[in-house]
C-alpha cells in the first residue's frame, strides 16, 4: 500500500465519515424516539415518559453538536480532497446538497425552539408539535444526502463531454435507481440504531441496579420500537439486495463471493477465502442467494467473472456484509424474545442474559451501521462515479494531505473521549428519580 | 439580471448574514471568556448564554449554506479553492469543530469549566482570522497554477500587509458587532450592569474598527490597484458605511436607542461588504475564476434558484418564530422563562 494522495484522501474521508455517521445516525433517529416518548407521555398523562423525552433531548444536544461540526468537516473535505470530482459532479449534485442544507437549517431552528420551550406553553401538545419539524428536517436531510451517495453509485441525469458534465437533469440525478432502496435502508436503520442504543443504555442502568418504574417504562418503549424498526430495516435490506442484483451486480457478487453467473446460486455465510478464491469453513445455503436476489430459486445471479478484473470491488467486503446482516438479525430475535418475556406470565423481562444482550446490542448496532457503510462504499470501488470516474483520478493534487490526516485523527480522538465523558457525567450527576421528584411532585 | 449575478448575489447575501450572526456569536464567546478572567462573569455571562443557547446551530448553518451554494453555482471556484486551501481550510475546520463541540460540552455538559470556555473564547477570534484569508486569497497573488494542479503560496500570504490588515479588520469587527448587539440585548433585558459593561466594550472597539477599515483600503491600493480603483468608483457605498458607523457610535455614546444603533451597525457592514463585493466583480477568484466563465449549467442554476426561493419561504417564517420566542420576547430575554 502506497501512501500517495489518493490513499491518504481515501483514509481521511473514511475517517471523517466513520466518525460522522455515528452522530448522523443518532441525529436522524433520536428525534423520532423523543417524539414518541413525549407523545405517549402526554397521551397517557404519564410523567415517566415526559421525563424520558426530556432526558433524551438533553443528551441529544451533545451528539447534535458533534454531528453538526463533523458534518461541516465532510462538507468541506469533499471539495478539498476530491476537487476534480466536485468540479464534474458538483454541477449535478449541488441541488440535493443545497436541499440538505435547507432541511438541516429547518431542523436547527426548531430544535433550538424545542429545547428551550419545555415549560413555556400551557397546552402540552403545542410543544410536542415542535418535534414534527425537527423529525422532518433530520429525516429529510438524510434523504437528500443519501440521494447524492446513490447518484455516485448509479449516476444518471447528465452526459460527460471532455471532462465536463452537460445536458444536466438535476431531478433525474436525484431520483436515480439507487435512491429508493438506499433512502429506505438509511432511514430505517437510523431509527433502529437509535432505538436500540437507548434500550441498551436503559438496560445497562437496570443491570447496575436501577429498578424504578421509570426504567421499566423506558425499556418497554424502546424495545417495542427496536422490534418495529429492525423489521423495517430487514425489509429495506431485502429490497436493497434485490436492487443490487439487478443494477449493481458486482457489489452483491463481491459480498457473496459469487464468481460464476448461475441460477439457483448458493448463499455463503461467513467462511474464509484463499488467494485462489477457494472458500473454506463457510456455511452454504443452497439456492438462497437466488432467492435473496429475486425471490425465486431460478433467479440468475450475475457473478464477478463477468466483470473486468480492474472494475470489481475487493472481496473482503463479504465480512462487512455478513456482520451487518448478523447483527440486524440478532436485534430482531432479541427484541422478540424480550417482548415475549415481558408479555408471557411465566417469564421475567428482568432475566439477566436478555438484559446483557440488549446492553450489547446498542454498540453492535452502531457497528452494523459502520459495516453497512463500509460495504456500500468499498463495494463500488474502484469507482467514485460508477462508470464515469475512478477514485484515483479524483483525489487532490494539493500538499499536506498526510499532515491533515494526522490533525483530524487527533481531533476526532479527543472529541470521541470528551463526548463520552460529558454524556456520562451529565446523567450521573442528575439521577432520573431525583429529577422526577423535583420536576413533577412538588 | 443574469443567472450568474443572481447566483453571486444570493451567495453574498448569505455570507453577509453569516458575517453578522457569526460575529455576534464569535464575539460573545470571547466576551464570556474575558468576563470570566476579569471576574465580571456574574454580570454578563448569563445574558450571553441566554442569547446563544437556542441560536448557535443556526449560525453554523449559514456558513454551510454559503459553501454549498458556492460549489453549486460556481464549481470551478470550488476546484481552485479546494485544491489550494487544503491546509489553511483544514485549520479553519479544526477551529470550527473545537468551538462548536466545546460550546455544547461547556453549556450543556459540565458548566463552570474554564478550560472549555477558554477554547471557546479563543477560537472565536481565530476563526474569523482564518476564514478571512479566503477573501484575501480571492484578490489574487496567492495561488499559482502548475501543470497538475494549483499551489498555495503560503509564504506570500504570511508576509503580505494586505492579508494582515484583513485579519485585523475581521477580529476588531467581530468584537465591535458583537458588543453592539449584546449591549442592545442587555438593554432589552433591563440588565443595566451588563449593559454598562458591554457598552464600554462597544465604545472600546469602535475606533479600531474604522482604523482597520482604512488600513485595508490603503493596503488594497498597494496589493491590487485595479480593485482599489473600482472600489473608489463605488465611493458612495463606503461613504454610507462610514455614516452609519458614526450614527451607531454616537447613539451608543449617548446611551440611547441601542436597537437603532445596532441596525446602524448592520447597515455599516452591509454597505461596506456589498461595496467590496461589487467592486470585486467580475472575479470570484482572481485571476482564475470569474462569475461569467465558471457559472454552473443553466438548468442547474435555475433549479438552485427555485429551491432557494422555496427554501426561503420555509425558513423566513421559522426564523421569525425563533426571533419572536427568544430575541423579542421580553420575559425570555429577562430570564423569566
Amino acid at each position: 500500500m502506497e501512501l500517495d494522495n489518493v490513499m491518504l484522501s481515501r483514509m481521511l474521508t473514511s475517517m471523517t465519515l466513520a466518525f460522522h455517521i455515528i452522530f448522523a445516525t443518532i441525529g436522524v433517529g433520536i428525534p423520532v424516539m423523543i417524539s414518541i416518548a413525549e407523545f405517549v407521555g402526554i397521551k397517557k398523562n404519564n410523567n415517566h415518559f415526559l421525563l424520558l423525552a426530556r432526558r433524551w433531548a438533553r443528551g441529544f444536544t451533545i451528539t447534535v453538536a458533534v454531528g453538526v461540526v463533523t458534518g461541516t468537516c465532510i462538507g468541506l473535505q469533499l471539495s478539498m480532497l476530491w476537487p476534480s470530482f466536485m468540479k464534474v459532479a458538483g454541477q449535478v449534485i449541488s441541488l440535493p446538497l443545497f436541499m440538505e442544507t435547507f432541511a438541516f437549517f429547518f431542523e436547527a431552528i426548531f430544535l433550538g425552539i424545542y429545547l428551550y420551550t419545555w415549560d413555556r406553553f400551557k397546552n402540552k401538545w403545542l410543544h410536542w408539535l415542535l418535534t414534527i419539524p425537527v423529525m422532518i428536517g433530520s429525516s429529510a436531510s438524510a434523504l437528500f444526502i443519501t440521494t447524492v451517495n446513490a447518484f455516485m453509485n448509479t449516476p444518471q441525469g447528465f452526459e460527460l463531454k471532455n471532462g465536463k458534465a452537460v445536458n444536466i437533469d438535476p431531478i433525474a440525478a436525484m431520483l436515480n435507481p439507487s435512491t429508493p432502496s438506499k433512502v429506505f435502508h438509511v432511514l430505517t436503520s437510523s431509527y433502529m440504531t437509535s432505538a436500540v442504543l437507548l434500550a441498551a443504555i436503559t438496560s445497562f442502568a437496570i443491570l447496575r441496579g436501577k429498578r424504578s418504574i421509570y426504567y421499566r417504562s423506558a425499556l418497554r418503549l424502546t424495545m417495542i420500537c427496536s422490534l418495529v424498526f429492525s423489521l423495517g430495516t430487514a425489509l429495506a435490506g431485502d429490497v436493497s439486495a434485490k436492487f443490487l442484483a439487478e443494477v449493481q451486480p458486482e457489489k452483491l457478487a463481491a459480498a457473496e463471493w459469487h464468481f460464476e453467473t448461475e441460477s439457483n446460486a448458493d448463499l455463503i455465510l461467513f467462511g474464509t477465502i484463499d488467494e485462489n478464491n477457494q472458500i473454506h469453513h463457510a456455511i452454504r445455503l443452497p439456492g438462497m442467494l437466488s432467492f435473496l436476489a429475486g425471490s425465486s430459486f431460478d433467479k440468475k445471479v450475475i457473478g464477478l467473472d463477468d466483470f473486468p478484473k480492474d472494475e470489481t470491488p475487493p472481496l473482503w467486503i463479504h465480512y462487512m456484509f455478513d456482520l451487518m446482516v448478523a447483527i440486524g438479525s440478532f436485534v430482531i430475535v432479541l427484541s422478540l424474545v424480550y417482548l415475549i418475556a415481558w408479555r408471557a406470565k411465566k417469564f421475567s423481562e428482568w432475566f439477566k442474559p436478555i438484559l446483557w444482550g440488549i446492553a450489547a446490542a446498542g454498540p453492535l448496532s452502531v457497528l452494523a451501521i459502520e459495516f453497512g457503510w463500509i460495504y456500500a462504499e468499498v463495494g463500488r470501488q474502484p469507482w467514485i462515479l460508477r462508470g464515469y470516474m475512478k477514485v484515483a483520478d479524483a483525489a487532490t493534487t494539493g500538499q499536506g494531505v498526510g499532515l491533515t490526516f494526522i490533525i483530524f485523527a487527533i481531533l476526532y480522538f479527543i472529541l470521541a473521549i470528551l463526548t463520552c465523558v460529558v454524556l456520562v457525567r451529565m446523567f450521573k450527576n442528575k439521577p432520573a428519580e431525583a429529577e422526577l421528584e423535583k420536576r413533577f411532585n412538588h | 439580471m443574469s443567472l450568474e449575478i443572481l447566483g453571486i448575489s444570493v451567495l453574498w447575501i448569505f455570507l453577509y448574514g453569516y458575517l453578522i450572526i457569526a460575529s455576534i456569536d464569535f464575539g460573545a464567546g470571547f466576551f464570556a471568556f474575558y468576563g470570566k478572567i476579569s471576574k465580571r462573569d456574574h454580570l454578563i455571562n448569563n445574558l450571553i448564554s441566554r442569547y446563544l443557547s437556542p441560536v448557535w446551530e443556526v449560525t453554523n448553518v449559514f456558513f454551510v449554506f454559503f459553501f454549498v451554494g458556492l460549489v453549486g453555482f460556481f464549481p470551478d471556484a470550488a476546484y481552485y479553492y479546494g485544491t489550494a486551501l487544503l491546509l489553511p481550510g483544514s485549520v479553519s475546520l479544526v477551529l470550527l469543530v473545537i468551538r462548536g463541540s466545546f460550546y455544547a460540552f461547556g453549556n450543556y455538559g459540565s458548566k463552570e469549566n474554564s478550560f472549555y470556555l477558554f477554547l471557546y473564547g479563543a477560537t472565536g477570534l481565530l476563526i474569523p482570522a482564518a476564514l478571512s484569508t479566503a477573501l484575501t486569497i480571492s484578490e489574487g497573488g496567492f495561488l499559482k497554477e502548475k501543470g497538475s494542479g494549483v499551489e498555495f503560496l503560503a509564504k506570500e500570504l504570511f508576509t503580505s500587509p494586505y492579508s494582515w490588515s484583513v485579519v485585523l479588520l475581521a477580529i476588531v469587527s467581530v468584537l465591535f458587532i458583537s458588543a453592539a448587539f449584546l449591549t442592545y440585548y442587555a438593554d432589552r433585558a433591563g440588565d443595566m450592569p451588563a449593559r454598562d459593561v458591554l457598552r464600554k466594550f462597544t465604545l472600546f472597539w469602535s475606533p479600531p474598527t474604522i482604523l482597520a477599515s482604512f488600513l485595508v483600503f490603503a493596503s488594497l491600493h498597494a496589493h491590487n490597484p485595479g480593485h482599489f480603483s473600482k472600489a473608489i468608483q463605488l465611493w458612495w457605498m463606503f461613504g454610507l458605511s462610514l455614516l452609519f458607523f458614526l450614527i451607531a457610535s454616537y447613539l451608543i455614546l449617548k446611551k440611547k436607542n441601542f436597537g437603532t444603533a445596532f441596525i446602524a451597525v448592520m447597515l455599516q457592514f452591509f454597505f461596506a461588504f456589498f461595496g467590496y463585493g461589487a467592486s470585486h466583480l467580475p472575479y470570484i477568484l482572481q485571476p482564475f475564476v470569474t462569475v461569467h466563465e465558471s457559472i454552473t449549467n443553466p438548468t442547474m442554476g435555475t433549479a438552485l434558484v427555485v429551491v432557494f426561493i422555496a427554501g426561503l419561504l420555509l425558513l423566513i417564517p421559522s426564523l421569525l418564530l425563533l426571533m419572536k420566542l427568544f430575541l423579542f420576547d421580553a420575559d425570555y430575554v429577562k430570564g423569566k422563562k
